[in-house]
């Protein structure tokens, strides 16, 4: 273990998040608040603990993976509980595991809350906690391999522990331009939708932090009836930018490019459109006669409120426009299963991601023929490229781990002996940071209902969820330690 | 730059890594094993796309089309060229082979000129030349030139009871009488460029830059051995010993070649009539001494085995006070290596990455001066350059007082119109020169980066 550069490259973490907070520390001074130096006052401490941290230079600049997945677990967790004392500090959040939830919630793009009247928070909180959606949403490690002269072939080693999906490649040889690249997309695409807000009408508080929350596929909002209040315009630039986010971010790159043809080429962004269009239809379908039958829902409306909910729930973004808690069960179960599968891998999105669930269906099909046709030999593609053995492992170990995971962690939730629904479906939200969920923690509750452990339990699903598992499962590990 | 590298074997790794060191590169490598592929994009800052490189698809998926330079070093001859074949015709790019096989020796200057192949490599006959060489001047540990052929980089060892032991670096010219420049010294595992109250010792590696005649005359002065070898012993009958076996008979040096393999034995016996084929192993003490390893002047182990290379090597130590060279293909322990002893030792996938290098580095920059020539001396811990001086080079018509350097830099040598000028402060440097650079810092592509 490298201890050295583990501390090194987490001192750069805190102390970037120290560099962040200055952001609503402007925010504050704009709408001249209370206590105006909080975020100066938790950024400088940040800076005061990270740089020293810094500038101890590793002698050993090796790297190799167990040190890249300890690294981007610990700054995680380090990122969300240094980002927890703002709500701490000044109080609007009084109890620490609370604030923790909060900003792990914020910081892994879940978006579920703990608080039930968002509205008194202070703006350069709401703030703070919308702009932790868009940290998150790309990654704090990606950021600082952009930034970091750290070089050579050990950074993929924290890319590769951050970012989503079963094979993180390269766009460009150099890890720096590919984590460059990223970002650029990442900030072209979220200057177009601010833009595209305030166009809608929107202030510049309010489209920045919806921004910041469709982005990084977050979910929080600064109402409490989250986006239902705002004009049929700006939900559907929000219904568009959250699927726009929830796509490979390789695809944009090959556009960029001009390589259509390998852009369209991306099984897994045509199964995610193809799914999207899907849910769309059949919910529209199973919630019109009962909308309808309640008063004036239009087939627009009806169409609206359907596709921002699937585009919501399949980015795991969690942004409502309607209370879908009181729709007929099966449109429920759409958004539930919707929920599992999350969205393309190498995007902002979280849950299982769509070319998993497509490699795993095409296993099932392939199993079933080499039963039909025991001699027969039989490949599974994705792009039209024949999968490797390890591939189709490393996929079937992350949906197991996936399963089991849940199940652990709704063992112990239910210890707060709250319904069914509720229990499996905060465990489900969480850990594939969506944010609502069903029954008590649907669109118009929040998980303020839970005990201390179980919030500190969802919290790490969240971790778990968004650093895809192998990360937090190998810095717990005592293998990992081992001399 | 941008580069692809088709291939990961010992040379398009060994040249992966140099090439990423530089840092400035965008590689791309290709490879048809998925492991080794994985390895290499796991060490080093580089692409890796899995495929064969005459496949258009594979190299259209690397980005040929924006390419600057592919090399393709796959183990096959005719792979590489059909991979810079369809390379030339999906893109304009240069393109560098490596061709190997002696049987094709004569049609390359065909390939090169129908292919628009911008350089072939064979990393057999490169070492072969490379041994050739050091025979004929069997002081030297590694000799390198410079400015068309005038200039050498020579080191040697300094022997016990020489004189140049305890001496310090600024007296050896008033003491000596000679005009040469010590341009590093390696000691243990430490390399330095010295400065002039630098002192030498006995033992120590000392790499001097001089003219051909200058350094006769030095070797001459310190006691060394300048005429070379009468006849050299060389155990395994591959390529390289084909290529140098034909450099050394010509050289009038007599060659005798001992290898295991009968029907090799009589493929050598038609390609090289005048050299004396032994059909045995070379690792049987017997037959070496039958064959006369104690009057041998020279002994070279180019076994395909490095570990038989090495222990070929220490044993004809202790029976031949002759030269001893020593391939090493695939092992990696240098420090290891170096500690045993051993006269010197030839890394064939190190001077052919270098080969390249030197290429790709003269490619890359045109706008003040560009690289000539280029070393690794000192163990590969220091690079020595040789610069054209262009009208617009930042160092063109100054003194080189007037220069500021960065640190671990020397300038050995000004080659003006073939005249050889040590410089001093108040020489100034001119358009047209050609200029030696030693320095520790590696990577440099212009004259304009030894400025601070």
């Amino acid at each position: 273990m490298n201890y050295r550069m583990i501390s090194h490259v987490l001192g750069w973490v805190i102390g970037l998040e120290g560099v962040f907070m200055m952001l609503p520390f402007i925010c504050a001074l704009c709408y001249r608040e209370e206590n105006p130096f909080l975020f100066l006052f938790c950024g400088l401490l940040c800076i005061v603990v990270g740089l020293p941290l810094c500038l101890l230079k590793p002698k050993q600049k090796s790297m190799f993976a167990k040190e890249g997945f300890v690294i981007v677990a610990l700054s995680w967790i380090l990122l969300s509980i240094f980002g927890a004392l703002p709500f701490f500090i000044s109080r609007c959040i009084p109890s620490f595991v609370d604030a923790l939830f909060e900003t792990a919630s914020g910081f892994t793009t879940t978006g579920a809350s703990i608080l039930s009247d968002v509205e008194v928070l202070p703006k350069s909180l709401l703030f703070w906690r919308s702009f932790t959606h868009w940290i998150g949403g790309m990654g704090v490690i990606v950021f600082l391999v952009a930034l970091l002269p750290l070089s050579g072939g050990d950074n993929m080693h924290l890319i590769r522990a951050e970012s989503p999906g079963h094979s993180v490649g390269k766009l460009v040889p150099h890890v720096k331009s590919t984590a460059k690249i990223l970002y650029t997309i990442y900030l072209g695409l979220t200057l177009l939708q601010v833009t595209l807000m305030l166009l809608g009408g929107l202030d510049l508080f309010t489209a920045l932090t919806l921004t910041f929350g469709t982005a990084g596929t977050g979910g929080f909002s600064v109402l409490n009836s989250s986006i239902a209040t705002y004009s049929p315009y700006i939900q559907w630039v929000i219904t568009i930018f959250m699927l726009i986010f929830g796509v490979d971010f390789a695809f944009y790159y090959f556009i960029i490019q001009r390589r259509f043809k390998n852009a369209f080429h991306l099984e897994e962004v045509r199964g995610y459109l193809g799914i999207v269009v899907t849910a769309i239809l059949l919910i529209s379908l199973n919630i019109y006669p009962v909308l309808s039958a309640l008063g004036t829902t239009t087939v627009a409306d009806t169409i609206r409120y359907s596709a921002f909910q699937v585009a919501s729930i399949i980015t795991t973004t969690g942004y409502a426009t309607t209370d879908f808690n009181l729709w007929p069960q099966f449109a429920k179960m759409i958004l539930v299963i919707l929920m599992f599968m999350g969205a393309c891998a190498g995007s902002t999105g979280g849950g299982i991601k769509v070319s998993r669930v497509m490699v795993l269906i095409k296993s099932i099909v392939k199993e079933v023929k080499v039963l039909v046709h025991p001699k027969s030999m039989v490949k599974v593609k994705l792009n039209g490229r024949p999968l490797e053995h390890e591939t189709l492992r490393g996929i079937n170990v992350f949906c197991a781990s996936y399963i089991f995971i849940f199940a652990v962690i709704l063992l112990i939730v239910s210890l707060d002996n709250l319904d069914f629904t509720t229990n499996f479906t905060a465990v489900v939200a969480t850990l594939s940071n969506v944010g609502p969920g069903l029954g008590a923690v649907g669109p118009t509750g929040n998980f303020s209902c839970f005990s201390a452990l179980s919030k500190l339990m969802l919290a790490m699903a969240m971790i778990i969820g968004r650093l895809e598992i192998f990360p937090v499962l190998v810095l717990l590990s005592p293998k990992t330690w081992n001399r | 730059m941008k580069i692809i590298i088709v291939g990961l074997g010992k040379v398009g790794q060994k040249l992966t890594e140099r090439l990423s060191q530089e840092g400035e590169h965008d590689i791309t490598v290709i490879d048809t094993r998925r492991a080794i592929l994985h390895d290499v994009v796991n060490s080093y800052d580089v692409m890796g796309v899995v495929g064969s490189g005459a496949s258009i698809e594979t190299l259209q998926e690397a980005g040929v089309d924006h390419t600057d330079i592919l090399i393709a070093v796959t183990g096959s001859d005719e792979l590489n060229l059909l991979t810079c074949l369809i390379a030339r015709k999906l893109n304009v790019c240069n393109t560098i082979a490596r061709v190997r096989n002696p049987e094709y020796k004569k049609e390359v200057q065909l390939f090169q000129e129908d292919l628009g192949l911008a350089m072939i490599i064979n990393p057999e006959f490169t070492a072969a030349r490379e041994i050739a060489r050091l025979l004929r001047f069997p002081s030297a540990v590694q000799i390198d030139t410079f400015a068309k052929g005038r200039v050498e980089i020579l080191k040697f060892r300094i022997p016990s009871g020489s004189p140049l032991c305890d001496l310090k670096v600024v007296d050896i010219a008033q003491k000596l009488g000679c005009d040469i420049l010590v341009c590093g010294v390696e000691r243990g595992e430490e390399a330095f460029i010295p400065g002039g109250d630098f002192t030498l010792r006995e033992g120590d590696y000392v790499s001097i830059v001089a003219t051909i005649r200058d350094v006769t005359h030095f070797i001459k002065k310190i006691g060394l051995k300048t005429n070379k070898v009468k006849n050299t012993m060389i155990v395994g009958g591959g390529k390289t010993a084909v290529y140098l076996a034909n450099l050394l008979l010509k050289a009038g040096i007599d060659v005798t070649i001992i290898e295991q393999n009968p029907d090799r034995c009589e493929e050598l016996c038609e390609m090289l009539p005048k050299a004396t084929i032994i059909n045995g192993d070379g690792t049987e003490n017997r037959l070496l001494l039958e064959e006369g390893i104690e009057s041998a002047e020279s002994f070279v182990a180019l076994t395909n085995i490095d570990e038989e290379n090495v222990m070929l090597s220490l044993y004809a130590k202790t029976q031949t006070k002759g030269k001893i060279v020593t391939k090493i293909n695939r092992i990696a322990y240098d420090e290891v290596i170096s500690s045993l002893g051993l006269d010197t030792i030839i890394y064939p996938k190190d001077i052919t990455a270098e080969y390249i290098l030197r290429f790709v580095r003269a490619k890359n920059n045109s706008i003040g001066s560009n690289i000539e020539t280029m070393h690794d001396i000192l163990d590969g811990k220091a690079e020595a350059l040789e610069f054209n001086i262009l009208k617009n080079a930042p160092i063109a018509n100054r003194t080189i007082e007037s220069l500021s350097l960065k640190p671990g830099i020397l300038i050995a040598l000004i080659n003006r119109d073939g005249n050889i000028i040590t410089p001093r402060g108040k020489d100034t440097i001119l358009p047209g020169d050609t200029v030696i650079v030693v320095t520790t810092n590696k990577g440099y592509n212009d004259i304009g980066d030894i400025l601070k």
